[in-house]
């Protein structure tokens, strides 16, 4: 038998409880939490995950301050100010699902900006999707994420690898000159495969008598490439491609250069860029680099590339490589984003108007110009650039000359073509400058 | 130049897998512990390497030096973690099953592996300045490194002290015994828990010096000692546990085979040691150099 005054302790309780949570919905929004997703333990932190990560907290605190010049130099993010939720990459596609799940679900995103490994990302897009949560693909390369899907929720702010490769034997076509034999070194998954199969099938455009010498695949963090090497410098060729990334890279380039390979093929490393402050002098002149965009020493000198180099710079001790651009570039797209559909709306945006307002967005990043332009305005096309590596003895700075931009529309497929396709066909409907 | 290359890269790859296996199967051969946490023996010897030598440029010093700093990191962290290891993780545990020693051994790898992102981070380390300081050679028509040759020269020789050291020293004789009979060693007073220290201390030692002799070549990333500990063990696997001469013998296979393989038909280079493995264990599942045993009622 129940007390007699414990019913109204029960119904006060309930009331209280009620009032509560009417008061919680009651509160009006005033921060954005956006779930910031990249490796910070294992290989791909060092070159890739740390970087994106310090350009993520430099970009946020100076969104949030309004000091990211302009057009970017209002405070916050669709007039929210940003409180980020960093997360580790590593562990797996099926551990990142499980990551994002907790992000939205238990940790209350409101956006997620993420995601290195073209494995997360293609994981994750339909989960994403599924939770109905904005998220902004930064870095991943695989064409595959909207040529094998549509999402309403998932975007992309940087070009895919086609884009990177193409580059890269347009520019071995006009630089190296006439070739006749070239080989490839590529790391033995779908990155590196893609890699080769994009190259050579550009190459062969360009230059139709160049016959491929050695392809050579090792695996993935082999990090001793003896062998390797010793192929290639019988193999005659004129022209060394790789995609080779982080450790790999670096230990084939103090492993190549000590046997003279670079003396006798210049090498085009398509994420070279990422290495020219780390190596220095000991990274070969003469090597021939792309930036997976115009990045770093390959951007375009704007206001914003001057400042975001300096900021980057004074408080990390080294510039800026591409995967800090590709950060900064979609935080500056979730923003531009954001503000338009915050001006729409008169106040804080919905994630569906925000997302509206995404499709088919042209935005200023750093250094570039960003254009939503395929797989119906959720997939970025950029320029992009390679050049040509020199460690200047007197300044003792790495410099990149002989730089060659692409335009967009000349080295990413039309909207609605995919890839492979495209550069089977011989890249119809390719407009270059 | 195929055929000479072939033989170059084959020498090379067997020295230096050679060096990070030879540790590994003299903890198995008189232990018979698996021992999962050579891995990071290897990373801890690369990445103490990287910074002593990385230390020892900055200052100018002479080059010799830095030969000396290799071997000096290789020696202070088999010292430091092979005690460590052994006295409060293995030594308990020795009575248990062998499965328990390998789990636990795989911990201790996990465990040092975030202990060396806690000293050193994400960021890949290099000590590039031996690897470049010696020069290079034209062999056959193709340039090789120097350095290369240096390590096939330094690998033959822990060969044969090895194996000098096994046949002929005392404690050779008496780590034998314990190989093939543990208990019949102790029954004849042998301190079988002094043997094991000592061995592990030596394997650890052996695994660090196989990742101080790589440092110089490569990148020293967080990675790098998952990657050897396979290949490490397909060595063993092939040449028999416990087996110096094993050792040597399956080096010289997987080096051959994986040069070969990539001069020849690249695509078969990522399984081709596996496979060489897989054909010795089919037809002498002991490996090349152990007897199988008889079993023991």
């Amino acid at each position: 038998m129940p007390k007699t005054n414990s019913i109204p302790k029960t119904f006060g309780a309930i009331a209280l409880a009620a009032a509560l949570s009417c008061a919680g919905g009651a509160q009006a929004q005033d921060t954005l939490k956006v779930g910031v997703v990249g490796f910070l333990t294992g290989a791909a932190a060092g070159p890739f995950g740390v970087p994106a990560r310090d350009a993520a907290e430099l970009m946020i605190e100076a969104i949030n301050a309004g000091t990211v010049p302009a057009p970017y130099d209002s405070a916050g993010i669709g007039g929210l100010s940003v409180d980020p939720i960093y997360v580790d990459e590593a562990g797996g596609s099926a551990t990142q699902v499980t990551e994002l799940r907790k992000l939205v679900q238990q940790q209350g995103a409101d956006a997620v900006v993420g995601y290195i490994s073209s494995g997360s990302c293609l994981a994750v897009a339909p989960v994403a999707d599924e939770l109905e949560v904005l998220t902004v693909l930064f870095d991943c390369g695989t064409p595959r994420i909207f040529e094998e899907g549509s999402y309403d929720y998932v975007f992309r702010t940087a070009a895919h690898a086609t884009m990177d490769n193409v580059a890269a034997a347009k520019y071995a076509a006009t630089k190296v000159g006439d070739i006749k034999r070239y080989s490839g070194i590529n790391q033995n998954y779908a990155w590196g495969q893609d890699s080769w199969n994009d190259f050579t099938a550009v190459l062969a455009l360009q230059q139709p008598d160049a016959k491929v010498s050695k392809e050579l695949f090792p695996k993935l963090f082999s990090g001793e490439y003896g062998s390797e090497i010793s192929a290639l410098s019988i193999s005659r060729s004129d022209v060394l491609h790789s995609s080779l990334w982080g450790g790999d890279l670096e230990s084939f380039i103090f492993q190549a250069a000590a046997r003279g390979l670079p003396d006798v093929m210049p090498m085009i490393l398509t994420t070279g860029e990422t290495v020219i402050h780390r190596l220095g002098d000991s990274l070969p002149d003469g090597t021939i680099l792309g930036a997976r965009g115009p990045h770093g020493a390959l951007a375009n000198d704007t206001d914003l590339n001057r400042w975001f180099v300096a900021e980057y710079t004074e408080r990390f001790g080294t510039p800026p490589t591409f995967p800090a651009y590709h950060m900064a570039q979609a935080l500056l797209g979730l923003k531009a984003a954001s503000d338009k559909a915050a001006a729409a709306a008169g106040g804080v945006p919905s994630t569906e108007q925000v997302a509206a307002a995404f499709k088919g967005l042209e935005f200023e990043a750093i250094g570039s110009t960003v254009s939503m332009s395929l797989a119906g305005g959720h997939q970025a096309i950029s320029e992009t650039a390679y050049g040509t590596y020199r460690f200047n003895t007197e300044t003792g700075q790495p410099e990149i000359v002989d730089i060659v931009r692409f335009n967009a529309e000349c080295v990413n497929p039309p909207d609605g073509v995919k890839s492979i396709e495209w550069l089977q066909a011989g890249m119809p409907g390719a407009v270059c400058d | 130049m195929t055929a000479i290359a072939i033989f170059i890269d084959g020498a090379v790859y067997a020295s230096w897998v050679f060096i990070v296996a030879l540790g590994l199967t003299l903890i198995y051969g008189v232990m018979k512990i698996l021992n999962v946490s050579h891995g990071a023996f290897y990373a801890f010897g690369a990445y103490g390497t990287a910074t002593l030598v990385g230390l020892w440029f900055e200052a100018d010093l002479p080059v010799i030096g830095g030969f000396a700093m290799m071997i000096g990191a290789s020696v202070i962290v088999g010292l430091v973690l092979g005690f460590v290891l052994e006295r409060v993780l293995l030594r308990p545990l020795y009575d248990q099953d062998e499965v328990v020693l390998v789990l636990v051994t795989y911990a201790a790898f996990l465990i040092m592996e975030d202990l060396l992102r806690l000293i050193w981070g994400s960021d890949a380390y290099f000590a590039y300045q031996p690897f470049v300081a010696v020069g290079r050679t034209v062999v056959g028509g193709m340039i090789v490194s120097n350095y290369d040759i240096m390590l096939i020269v330094f690998a033959s020789a822990l060969g044969a002290i090895g194996i000098w050291m096994l046949n002929h020293s005392r404690f050779g004789h008496i780590l034998t015994a314990v190989i093939h009979d543990r208990e019949m060693a102790a029954s004849f007073g042998v301190n079988v828990a002094k043997v094991f220290a000592v061995t592990f201390v030596i394997g650890a030692i052996l695994g660090a010096l196989g990742g101080a002799v790589t440092a110089p070549k490569v990148s020293v990333t967080p990675s790098m000692g998952v990657e050897v500990i396979v290949l490490a063990f397909a060595v063993v696997a092939i040449g028999g546990m416990g087996s110096v001469t094993g050792a040597i013998v399956g080096a010289l296979m997987v080096g051959f085979a994986r040069a070969a393989a990539v001069h020849l038909l690249p695509e078969i280079e990522l399984f081709v040691i596996y496979a060489v493995m897989a054909i010795v264990l089919v037809l002498r599942p002991e490996g090349l150099f152990v007897r199988a045993k008889a079993r023991k009622i």
